[in-house]
């Protein structure tokens, strides 16, 4: 049959010569391929010492906002848990009481938020399902751990301390909800 | 029997039907959406105008059209009368109009709202609302208040449709809730914070259509589109026991009537299916009902997202 596309490559099956069995030249040429790289710049960088830059978009680990104020902004809407398509995220919800004010800022609030950082696949999805732009990804990364356990984090890692904020103007979901 | 053309469509109606049955009769998209109006409550409707409709032609004595949108759920169909809905930019332009004004005092706080995913206005508001709000002034607003301790009513939501106070009038002598004041501060209101003991009262959640009247005992404990709604019966004396539980695992988070696709209660035995406050408050025991099977729920909704079972549940029942 005729090849319909010619991006095919026929293999030779033809014997090899004298100079070809010694391999040495073969040998040669590839050794210096490998002693070029060794006066070229290194791509690799000593992490965790070093780190690289990330895009401001980067989709790293987790933060849950906090409005200038410092009152959480999650209301336990659910829609980043119904968005997620790794199932990783679950949450409690919980009535605001009187007196709380100052820490949530809306009548209901996320009483346990759980993200599943094995499951999770860093799609992006809840940010961009978020109502009350309350969970953003950040350009951290998740560190490792030994354990399997480590790995679900709860709201004492996810939330962000109202002293150290999280930067997360720069990201294509801030602002995208106007006031109404 | 009178003729009645709706979009195009043909429907043979007995007379006296209003516009909005004689479409509900054709079904799918040609029937108006309706706030107030709940064909199980005698005297509701003719409130929200979501249902307004053109009337091409007033019948075939006289097929003047008629000058005005009108409310489709109180205008009885006349012989030869031509009707249009989704065909009407005009009908599609007002019906904006009307959600913008339903959204005025609106506060939009479905992320915190328990009616999120069932509720009809957010179902209005996605497909006629625009996204920006133009009221500028600031909205009313009031403090939830418990009517008895099973209902909590949060005025700020309420469209003030009256569904709930028919649901009263239908179920009781002596009412103890209905409209106060007027105008802008028209609200729902017990005679000074009367609480509501009526056996049935319940019901005027399953009525409301916005998120005004919520179940207590189901307040911010999950989101509709989590829970697995299951037909379920149990022998009661006060009602049918015909109900839909709505499952999360096993446990039973929240009781309701069975409620067709226009978000009212489904007949049972020829009656509607009003259910009692005990099949729906006091008794979330799994080992007190027989579950039935799950619920066939519209694919669309967001209710039956991520619930790849219901689907698969829902699909060969129908092939069944």
């Amino acid at each position: 049959m005729e090849s319909l596309t010619n991006r095919k490559k026929v293999v030779s099956n033809k014997p090899m010569t004298f100079i070809e069995k010694l391999y040495l030249p073969a040998i040669f040429s590839g050794m210096f391929i490998t002693l070029k790289h060794m006066f070229k710049k290194k791509k690799t960088i000593k992490y965790p010492e070093e780190t690289r830059v990330f895009a401001p978009v980067y989709r790293g680990q987790h933060v849950l906002k906090r409005d200038e104020q410092g009152r959480e902004n999650c209301t336990a809407c659910g829609l980043c848990a119904v968005a997620c398509p790794a199932e990783a995220i679950t949450m409690v919800a919980n009535e605001r009481k009187k007196g709380e004010e100052h820490l949530y800022r809306e009548e209901k609030y996320a009483e346990t938020y759980e993200i599943n950082m094995l499951r999770c696949i860093f799609c992006g999805l809840c940010e961009e399902a978020c109502p009350k732009e309350a969970i953003f990804l950040t350009d951290r990364i998740v560190p490792t751990e030994f354990e399997r356990g480590e790995f679900i984090y709860g709201k004492d890692i996810l939330v962000e301390s109202i002293e150290e904020r999280i930067d997360i103007s720069k990201r294509q979901n801030t602002g995208k909800r106007g006031v109404v | 029997m009178v003729k009645v053309t709706i979009d195009n469509i043909e429907v043979e109606v007995e007379q006296g039907t209003t516009i909005l049955n004689a479409a509900r009769q054709i079904g799918g998209e040609v029937v108006p959406p309706a706030m107030c109006y709940y064909s199980k409550l005698p005297g509701s409707g003719g409130k929200c105008r979501t249902c307004l409709v053109e009337v091409a032609a007033g019948s075939s004595a006289d097929p003047r059209p008629m000058p005005k949108l009108v409310a489709s759920c109180s205008t009885p169909v006349m012989d030869g009368m031509i009707v249009k809905n989704k065909t009407s930019d005009r009908v599609h332009e007002n019906r904006g109009g009307v959600v913008e004004f339903l959204l005025a005092n609106h506060p939009l706080d479905c992320p915190v709202c328990d009616q999120a995913g069932e509720c009809h206005l957010q179902d209005l508001g996605y497909e006629h609302g625009s996204q920006k709000s133009r009221y500028e002034e600031e909205k009313r607003t009031f403090e939830p208040i418990d009517i008895g301790d099973t209902i909590k009513l949060h005025m700020n939501r309420c469209i003030l449709c009256y569904r709930c106070v028919h649901v009263a009038d239908n179920l009781t002598e002596n009412r103890v809730h209905g409209v106060l004041n007027r105008g802008e501060q028209a609200e729902i209101s017990t005679y000074i914070e009367n609480a509501i003991d009526n056996d049935f009262s319940g019901n005027m959640i399953d009525v409301c259509p916005v998120g005004a009247l919520t179940d207590k005992t189901f307040r911010f404990k999950s989101r509709v589109w989590f829970l697995k709604p299951m037909e379920a019966e149990r022998s009661c004396n006060k009602c049918s026991g015909k109900a839909v539980l709505w499952m999360f695992g096993n446990e039973i988070y929240r009781v309701t009537a069975r409620k067709d696709k226009y978000g009212e209660v489904e007949d049972i035995d020829g009656k509607p299916g009003w259910i009692c406050n005990d099949c729906r408050f006091e008794n979330k025991e799994v080992s007190k009902w027989k579950i039935l099977g799950p619920r066939v729920i519209d694919r669309h909704s967001v209710i039956s997202q991520g619930k790849y079972e219901t689907k698969i549940e829902t699909s060969t029942k129908k092939i069944n």
